[in-house]
């Protein structure tokens, strides 16, 4: 085909294809149809001005000089300008100007501080106190007869249904299999535990079990957690275990918290194992 | 005629009007790659002022009452219901984010490809280190605009974007979590997020980003283009087309079918199906998340990252610091400075305006090429899980052998480049014009 009639054919297509688009638009239009209007409608235009330019157009190579970017004689009168005697003698009066510039842009900075809270306590706290209920996604109390063993569910605090840094992934496993640290023995009545759910890794929810290998598995980088030993970590990059609930039965048969988490929950922080959280929280 | 004198009246253009017309680009195709990058962004700005006159940055809840019935009466964000209008409800909305994503992904791909084209050829070289140095602010600014983006939905999958973001941000020592609760208003997940994301998506960024577009090009402008060596090109001229017509056909001809190729797309390819993923939950998560492509390498970073919380002195760096912080820091300081570390290790601190070719300067071409895989591999990671199912083999399995590839491949790769470099050179040796005072030995040193 010769290069002018297939300019004009695409100049065609294009203008039929937009007009189409019009009118797909208004009969209500449809995502894919749009796209593939739109897309022949720009091709053809686009694709006439190419051929257009690379078979129509017959342009001799252009030579152009580069020419100097820059010279020795410019640069010394530039520096002679700059060189304002006036500015340069008072050098006083100029480091004043540099230091009230600073002080000011700090000063101005400063709101910037509005954007967020200190974190203060909030990192190493939750919402878990002695003696909080722990309640299912709908807020009813959980008893340990209603843990699946082999299924993980996630819990709150009473009243605290949502709050993010709180929530607890609950399983049940064989008592006799429980390699506890020490000090946790009491922590995990008839078998249920309480974990975290927040992975130590990056703070992903970590929602995934494998019954066999009492393993809970993060979906994000892959850390997986053993439930038996404390919610010590067995792969992936996350290097702190799951903190643990301490959990109990109340004298209804519910479960309810005995305190706060093992440990500060979520992703870590430099002064993450400091005492500064215990200190000011008692 | 007329048009032009009003103006050359008023402004005094005619001079400057001749010039440009008259100004040469010197032909090859991997010139092209920079102008589909622009022609992305220019489809973004078009595609996104859409969006933005139909989207809602805020994270109140509401009720979902839309079309899409498995969503019907759930409980949603404001941001992610106005994205579900978009998509089921406003005409032509759907198409317009699609093309918009597509065009957001193949923005980046364009960046980095054009930065290797950079890289490779030595056209970051002296006179254009400022020009590299702009690239660079521009390739992460394009990071900065894809992650806010891909963040506003609020669903499911930009949650945990958001929350690893988070937790890199409070992995750093001393000031993480007071940076943290700055730029999120709190510990996540705050209320606040969605509408900082957004002023940031649709203004701040845009608008640093249009401005170094705006200098990118003046100083291109200023230095003329680097080009082949080859023909009657030489380090003192400019050999090629003149923009009026040619050039300009062929570019405004290239920013119509990049919209194409982007329309196509963007009609004909499901991206981001936010109904699928659902509303943000703090405490659920999809699985397996894979992220949008640009972001894959920091997310492999994490995943082959070892357990490693080390603790100096009761001060505790967590892991996702290193593959978060401190590798992507290295990463884009060594790229922003490597025209003075190149300078430095050759000692050549001429002007440049031929180009090498990647063969020509086998250990530039070896680092590259060694920089490249390392980044792949880490992209490769960021989808172990996605592996592991393909292969069918546990993703621990997966994991162990990227973190050997990680240092393998690249070093291996590197070297392997290098070698065929030489090679290369020596089965077809460049004819190096006069005014190349330089000229390099088969090791890489200079003679
Ligand atoms: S967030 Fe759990 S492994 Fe990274």
């Amino acid at each position: 085909m010769k290069p002018e009639r297939l300019v004009a054919l695409a100049f065609g297509v294009s203008v039929l294809s937009s007009l189409a688009l019009v009118i797909v638009y208004v009969a209500g239009g449809d995502a894919q149809l749009e796209g593939l209007l739109l897309g022949l409608a720009l091709g053809g235009l686009g694709a006439g001005v190419v051929v257009w330019a690379t078979r129509l157009l017959h342009e001799d190579v252009a030579i152009e000089e580069r020419g100097q970017l820059s010279s020795e004689a410019e640069r010394s009168e530039a520096a002679e300008a700059l060189d304002e005697p006036d500015l340069t003698r008072r050098s006083m009066l100029v480091r004043m100007l540099i230091g009230a510039s600073g002080t000011l842009a700090a000063a101005l900075a400063i709101p910037a501080l509005s954007l967020g809270p200190r974190p203060g306590q909030s990192l190493f706290r939750t919402r878990w106190i002695a003696g909080k209920r722990l309640v299912d996604l709908d807020g009813n109390p959980v008893r340990p007869e209603q843990v699946q063993a082999g299924a993980v569910q996630t819990v709150f605090p009473e009243g605290e249904v949502g709050a993010a840094d709180a929530q607890t992934v609950l399983l049940k496993v064989d008592p006799a299999a429980l390699q506890l640290p020490a000090g946790r023995e009491e922590w995990a009545p008839e078998g249920v535990l309480g974990y975290s759910k927040i992975c130590t890794h990056a703070g992903c929810p970590v929602g995934l079990y494998r019954a066999e290998s009492h393993e809970l598995l993060c979906p994000c980088h892959q850390s997986t957690f053993d439930v038996l030993r404390g919610g010590e970590p067995t792969f992936g990059p996350a290097d702190r275990p799951l903190p643990q609930l301490p959990i109990e039965v109340d004298d209804q048969g519910f479960l309810v918290a005995t305190g706060d988490f093992s440990e500060p929950v979520g992703p870590g922080f430099w002064n993450l194992q400091s005492d500064e959280g215990e200190d000011q929280a008692s | 005629m007329k048009v032009l004198r009003w103006f050359d009246e008023r402004l005094g253009v005619a001079a400057m009007a001749r010039k440009g017309l008259r100004k040469v680009f010197p032909d090859h195709w991997s010139f092209l790659l920079g102008e589909i990058a622009l022609f992305c962004f220019v489809i973004l700005v078009a595609t996104g002022t859409f969006l933005t006159l139909f989207y809602r940055p805020d994270s109140v809840p509401v009720t979902y009452q839309g079309p899409y019935a498995p969503l019907q009466g759930q409980e949603v964000s404001a941001a992610y219901e106005s994205v579900m209008r978009i998509s089921f409800e406003v005409r032509a909305g759907l198409v317009m984010r699609q093309i918009h994503h597509w065009a957001a992904l193949v923005f980046v791909a364009a960046v980095v490809v054009h930065a290797m084209r950079i890289f490779f050829t030595g056209a970051f070289r002296k006179p254009r280190e400022l020009n590299w140095i702009i690239g660079v602010v521009l390739l992460i600014l394009a990071l900065g605009m894809g992650f806010t983006g891909y963040s506003l939905p609020d669903d499911l999958l930009s949650g945990t974007g958001l929350r690893i973001a988070y937790s890199v941000l409070i992995s750093v020592p001393f000031v993480g979590p007071y940076l943290a609760f700055l730029a999120f208003g709190g510990e996540f997940p705050t209320e606040g997020i969605i509408s900082r994301l957004f002023v940031l998506h649709v203004m701040l960024l845009p608008g640093i980003i249009i401005a170094m577009i705006g200098a990118h090009l003046a100083i291109l402008a200023r230095q003329k283009h680097a080009q082949f060596p080859g023909g009657k090109a030489s380090e003192s001229n400019v050999v090629g087309k003149p923009f009026w017509p040619g050039q300009a056909f062929k570019s405004v001809g290239l920013l119509l079918l990049t919209g194409a190729v982007l329309s196509f797309m963007g009609g004909l390819i499901q991206i981001n199906p936010v109904w699928d993923y659902g509303p943000f939950d703090a405490t659920v998560v999809s699985a397996p998340a894979q992220p949008d492509w640009y972001i894959g390498w920091l997310e492999g970073a994490l995943r082959l990252f070892p357990p490693f919380d080390v603790t100096f002195f009761g001060i505790l760096i967590p892991s996702p610091f290193i593959p978060g912080v401190v590798v992507p820091g290295i990463a884009f300081g060594l790229m922003t400075l490597w025209p003075f570390i190149e300078a430095r290790l050759t000692g050549d601190h001429d002007h440049h305006h031929l180009l090498n070719r990647p063969r020509d300067v086998p250990f530039r071409t070896g680092i590259g090429t060694a920089a490249f895989l390392f980044f792949l591999i880490l992209t490769i990671a960021g989808g172990n899980d996605v592996m592991a199912i393909m292969f069918n083999v546990q993703v621990e399995a997966v994991t162990n052998v990227l973190r050997i590839a990680i240092f393998l491949v690249p070093a291996l790769g590197g070297l392997l480049a290098h070698r065929i470099s030489i090679q290369l050179q020596t089965a077809a040796p460049l004819r190096l014009g006069e005014s190349t005072r330089v000229r390099r030995n088969a090791q890489g040193g200079f003679e």
